[in-house]
């Protein structure tokens, strides 16, 4: 039964549909995601991005429709659940712990101890150090790690989420808007990053820049109305009539 | 011993504070207070139990018990009724009409010990009971509470409804639980008078030990990975839980650890003090305990200690000559400090702490100066 329906897709999402109080914020949508491919959600404010991440993310839960990551089901996990499978996500307003330095930060996102009485136990060793210290470095932070992170500019704090989420070494990551906010060299930076952590594992990034989609995205999607208008490479996208008319014109 | 010095102590500030506190409380107020004073001390540091689970629960875990009153009453009681079945032996009680059961039960024409007193008569039962119920009924609390994601102004609503509805029954139920009095006359612990001066200094002793140990154990938890993501859900709840952590969990543990902090400071309450009554488990109560931890400091578990031991100065001084201004008062200091020293005492500490420890070691280095030498070689003489 189950072999008809495996796919060798990280991510398959089909017929997912939310309505909020009779307004389907995702309407109907079939979207699939690649082992190593970083794609792209574009579309205008209110297209239902967003929702679309919370969705998969079990932060909001689907009316109807499927959403199956490695062949698995995510509808009706909990949200540790479907982190501890391998999706990790980032949020469009940077959320991180504000008042625990970049080092805690990572500490506590570091994908052991993760029950009550493991986290009791706990041991900063060696090798939690050693692995917080290689995180730190991707993400350009190895020289803040006793900084709180309420101090770290707006890009920085971007890069420490991301740096949460690469902690646990997630088969599906989630960014949201993660270069908002950032001056043009850190863009630049993150692209490097994104690039490169990309390497081993489906990324799923939502974005407004044009100029750093087209460095980063192997595929783009133009969500509009909660529903996929355009799919492709950036420049099929880009030439695309209705995508033009709906949201590239304006 | 690294151990022992960042875990138990929390580095050198932690141990520093930790000392002063011990020397205060366990050389200091003995030496210098009478047995009434010693006593009426004990009793106050019988509250610091719950002011320092709310530096857990509230200064760490951001979730705000306006019903600490409920484990402090828990565990008062369970004490209480063990001492009052000792207090009420058939010998005692040959006047009543059933001889064996505490009086009040007598006065209310119960003939017979009810069932769930029986286990009281033994004390092992009840130190278990002391320690367990009130984190049993936590968890509860807690489990109905926090895996429905109720939290913030909800929850603290929530467990002061628990702490009326659980004062309302005691005090409406006086067969079984001594009503609106409480449980009173009590007299010996195992055949032991804690009525008298030298039971009451070991009392004493023992609740300051006990207090001084509840704390070392909460920094053991809040200097754990467990302590830092108590932390991170006051700030950021969803990151936690999207970083893969079942947080209601955390909440629940933090909230029973609570809970028994607070019940073992309600039986040292009732041992010390020799009665316990409805009046330590409602609204009123619960929400003092929460102004201690405020005015100590809540992210300061030492902090606690320190506001409980003001605030209560000050009820006794204040409440003597101008009862009726107490409470103004005292509601006046908490709207104050939380607006202008969120941290409390600690945070004046931590901002101007170093000025005075700077003054006291210029003035001792003065003072030794102006001390011939001489002199100071006939104290060490004496000493010897
Ligand atoms: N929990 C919710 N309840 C009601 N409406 C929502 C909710 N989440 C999102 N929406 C609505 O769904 C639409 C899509 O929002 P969102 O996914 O945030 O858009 P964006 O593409 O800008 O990220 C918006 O109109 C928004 O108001
Ligand atoms: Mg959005």
């Amino acid at each position: 039964m189950n072999m008809l329906t495996n796919t060798d897709f990280t991510l398959s999402i089909e017929d997912l549909t939310v309505s909020f109080d009779g307004f389907k914020a995702v309407d109907n949508l079939n979207f699939y995601l690649d082992k190593n491919e970083l794609h792209v959600v574009i579309g205008p404010n209110g297209a239902g991005k967003t929702t679309v991440l919370d969705l998969i993310c079990g932060k909001t839960k689907a009316t109807s429709g499927s959403i199956k990551f490695l062949n698995h089901e995510l509808t009706g996990l909990s949200e540790h659940a479907i982190v501890r499978a391998g999706v990790g996500r980032k949020f469009q307003t940077p959320s991180i712990y504000e008042n625990l330095t970049v080092l805690e930060n990572l500490e506590v996102s570091y994908p052991y101890g993760r029950g009550v009485f493991g986290s009791l136990m706990f041991k900063r060793n060696e090798k939690v150090l050693n692995k917080i210290n290689e995180i730190a470095k991707e993400i350009m932070l190895d020289h803040a790690l006793d900084t709180e992170a309420g101090l770290l500019s707006h890009g920085q704090k971007q890069w420490l989420e991301i740096g949460m989420l690469l902690i646990q070494d997630p088969q599906l990551l989630m960014l949201d808007e993660p270069v908002a906010g950032m001056s043009v060299k850190e863009r630049e930076q993150t692209a490097e990053l994104l690039n490169k952590i990309s390497q081993g594992r489906s990324v799923l990034v939502i974005e407004h820049d044009m100029e750093f989609v087209a460095r980063i995205a192997h595929k783009v999607t133009v969500l509009h109305q909660g529903k996929i208008l355009a799919t492709g490479d950036m420049e099929t996208v880009q030439n695309d009539p209705k995508v033009i008319e709906v949201y590239l014109g304006h | 011993m690294s151990f022992v010095y960042e875990k138990l102590m929390g580095g050198k500030k932690g141990l520093i504070g930790f000392i002063i506190l011990a020397a205060l409380i366990l050389v200091i107020f003995p030496l210098f207070l009478d047995s009434f004073r010693l006593n009426l001390v004990g009793k106050y540091l019988t509250y610091a139990f719950a002011a320092v689970s709310l530096v857990l629960l509230w200064g760490y875990g951001g979730i705000l018990s306006l019903g600490q009153g409920i484990f402090f009453g828990l565990g008062g009681y369970a004490m209480a009724m063990f001492l009052k079945l000792e207090a009420s032996s058939p010998e005692n009680t040959a006047i009543q009409s059933t001889p064996g059961i505490p009086d009040f039960m007598d006065w209310n024409q119960i003939t017979e010990l009810p069932w769930f007193w029986e286990p009281f008569t033994s004390f092992t039962f009840t130190v278990l009971a002391v320690l367990i119920i009130p984190a049993a009924f936590a968890y509860l609390i807690g489990a109905a509470m926090f895996k429905r994601r109720v939290g913030g102004v909800y929850f603290a609503i929530i467990t002061q409804v628990i702490a009326v509805i659980l004062t309302v029954l005691i005090v409406g139920q006086q067969g079984l639980t001594g009503g609106i009095n409480g449980i009173t006359d009590l007299r010996t612990l195992n055949g032991w008078d804690i009525t008298s001066d030298s039971a009451k200094n070991i009392f004493y002793f023992v609740n300051c030990i006990l207090l001084l140990a509840v704390i070392l154990a909460s920094r053991v938890i809040l200097t754990s990975k467990f302590g830092r993501i108590l932390l991170a859900v006051r700030d950021k709840e969803d990151r936690v839980r999207f970083s893969g952590y079942d947080v209601a969990n955390f909440k629940i543990f933090v909230f029973c650890f609570a809970a028994m902090i607070s019940a073992i400071g309600g039986a040292m309450f009732t041992l010390q003090v020799g009665f316990m009554s409805p009046s330590f488990v409602g609204i009123v109560p619960s929400i003092e305990m929460v102004i201690f931890a405020a005015v100590g400091g809540r992210m300061s578990l030492i902090g606690a200690v320190y506001g409980t031991l003001l605030i209560n100065f000050g009820k006794t001084t204040f409440s003597e000559s101008f009862p009726e201004m107490w409470l103004f008062l005292i509601g006046g200091l908490f709207i104050a400090v939380v607006m202008l020293f969120p941290n409390g005492l600690a945070g004046l500490w931590d901002d101007y702490g170093h000025h005075i420890t700077h003054k006291l070691r210029f003035i001792t280095k003065g003072v030794s100066k102006l001390i011939p030498q001489s002199m100071l070689r006939k104290v060490e003489d004496t000493r010897s």
